[in-house]
């Protein structure tokens, strides 16, 4: 027992410092404002996003926390009166660089919704669509390959690999936002925007959400906005809190919801907000 | 906690969980003053009311057991909130057991009272029974008056209780070997002392808890520790 102390010891500390050193930023937003007309609604959030890490943004309502989301795949461009300020870089790259393809981008930083928004076409289609006008596959069996592999990475297939053919729309809630999350997955993302994934399923379909988010975590960095704690508690190794438009804090999740630093934040987590 | 929660109800139900706490702390400050004042002055009916409230001390603790449990499966507490709950369920299970040993003392004063107990014999016991009372009564007021730096320095003040529990079973020690007669008497009165003894580590406990949960970091693992009993014991 005691000779094994020291050697496994030795073995823990290099392990965590391990774990430093990989603990690469995937993006960085750097004062990043958001306007829509002239109502700001985001103030100089400076936040990293981890590489191979779920980082949850919290936040009560109209705090700012899914306009920066917005911002991370320049989802806002949508938006005729919003503009953005500062900078947010995807490896270093600057996102907002006037010669980055927003299409591109996107394939790159995926999103799921709310709300699952399967298209009105088959299972396989909802997958494949994505790869195709991407160009992601030549051949038949290759996207017969991407299409399947997605939806196991998503934890789906093996609901709907006899029913491929059969419309999206008439699967459960659950089973349609994994289906969306095997349709982000399908362009080989890396990274994977979720804007409150779960506020539409029921306690076991969130629960499979939560476990699928957990496996993704291995290949993607995932950046997911809730309004329950306690989901972010669960699924999250790095949690934001946003208020007003302002970024509060951020830190490692397991402090966050036992010893937060800020008032406001033990306030909103508590269940103390005004 | 300064601010109230949206769901007025939640705060109730912390409120009830820290009376509980508050309670139990009471009730422990009673029975070890009790028991410690029945064994110095061969008290039978107050040694009886104590092992009495030893039933009222264990009933309280399964209520604040439920209603922690409760709280935890419907509000899931977060934060100091978490930290409160499983921090109350934690003193409460060291608040039971210094019920426990103020019994364990209370059931002794008939035997001790029994044999022959010189007053000079039990002195010593008397100063670190009033040392631990301290402690006891201390820990609740500090953690009720959410003093953190005084739970830390009350956590080192228990270095004293080991100090004098060290050198009261070196008195016992003497009077055995002094005169054999005294073996009884003396070897319940270490025991007594050993009692007192472990109720002052579980005051320790108490407060690096309290402390837990009011600052939301642990104090440092190392604390004085002044027990020479246990190296030096059976010297003989």
């Amino acid at each position: 027992m005691n000779i094994m102390t020291e050697q496994s010891l030795e073995n823990a500390v290099g392990d965590k410092m391990n774990a430093k050193s990989n603990e690469v930023i995937k993006m960085r937003g750097d004062k990043v404002g958001v306007f829509y007309g002239d109502k700001q609604a985001l103030f100089d959030v400076n936040l990293d996003v981890r590489l191979n890490q779920v980082t949850a943004l919290i936040g009560p309502s109209g705090c700012g926390k899914s306009t920066f989301l917005r911002c991370l795949n320049r989802m806002n461009d949508t938006i005729d009166s919003a503009r953005v300020t500062g900078k947010i870089t995807l490896d270093e790259e600057d996102i907002y660089d006037k010669n980055i393809d927003v299409v591109e981008l996107r394939a790159r930083v995926g999103m799921v919704f709310q709300k699952p928004n399967p298209f009105p076409k088959s299972i396989y289609e909802n997958v494949a669509y994505g790869p195709r006008i991407h160009g992601l596959a030549k051949r038949k069996t290759d996207m017969d390959q991407i299409v399947e592999s997605s939806l196991k990475k998503a934890a789906i297939w093996n609901e709907v690999k006899d029913r491929l053919q059969e419309p999206g729309t008439g699967l459960s809630g659950g089973q349609q936002q994994r289906l969306c999350i095997a349709r982000a997955i399908a362009v080989s993302p890396e990274v994977i925007l979720m804007d409150e994934p779960c506020s539409a399923l029921d306690p076991i379909a969130t629960a499979r959400v939560e476990e699928l988010i957990d496996e993704l975590r291995q290949n993607y960095t995932i950046v997911i906005v809730t309004h329950s704690m306690q989901q972010a508690a669960r699924v999250s190794q790095r949690t934001a809190m946003f208020h007003l438009g302002y970024l509060v804090e951020e830190g490692a999740t397991d402090k966050m919801f036992t010893n937060p630093d800020d008032k406001r934040t033990q306030d909103y987590i508590t269940g103390r907000f005004g | 906690m300064g601010e109230h929660h949206t769901v007025a109800s939640f705060d109730e139900d912390l409120g009830a969980i820290s009376k509980l706490i508050s309670d139990m702390g009471e009730l422990a400050g009673s029975m070890v003053g009790g028991a410690t004042k029945a064994l110095l002055n061969s008290d039978n009916a107050l040694a009886q009311r104590v092992v009495s409230d030893d039933a009222i001390m264990d009933a309280r603790q399964r209520e604040l057991d439920d209603r922690a449990i409760t709280l935890i499966a419907k509000r899931q507490p977060m934060a100091n909130d978490l930290r409160a709950v499983v921090g109350s369920i934690r003193m409460a299970g060291d608040l039971e057991r210094i019920g426990d040993l103020a019994k364990n003392i209370a059931k002794r004063v008939g035997t001790v009272g029994l044999s022959v107990t010189p007053r000079d014999l039990s002195h010593s016991i008397d100063v670190m029974a009033q040392l631990v009372l301290v402690q006891v009564q201390g820990v609740i007021e500090e953690y009720a008056a959410a003093d953190a730096a005084a739970l830390a320095k009350l956590r080192n003040d228990d270095e004293r209780i080991d100090v004098k529990y060290t050198s009261v079973f070196r008195e016992l020690l003497t009077y055995m070997m002094e005169d054999p007669r005294n073996i009884t008497a003396c070897t319940h009165l270490l025991f007594c002392a050993k009692n007192l003894e472990r109720i002052g580590d579980h005051v320790t406990n108490i407060a690096e808890n309290a402390y837990y949960v009011l600052t939301g970091s642990q104090l440092p693992a190392n604390r004085p520790k002044q027990d020479e009993t246990a190296m030096s014991a059976p010297a003989a």
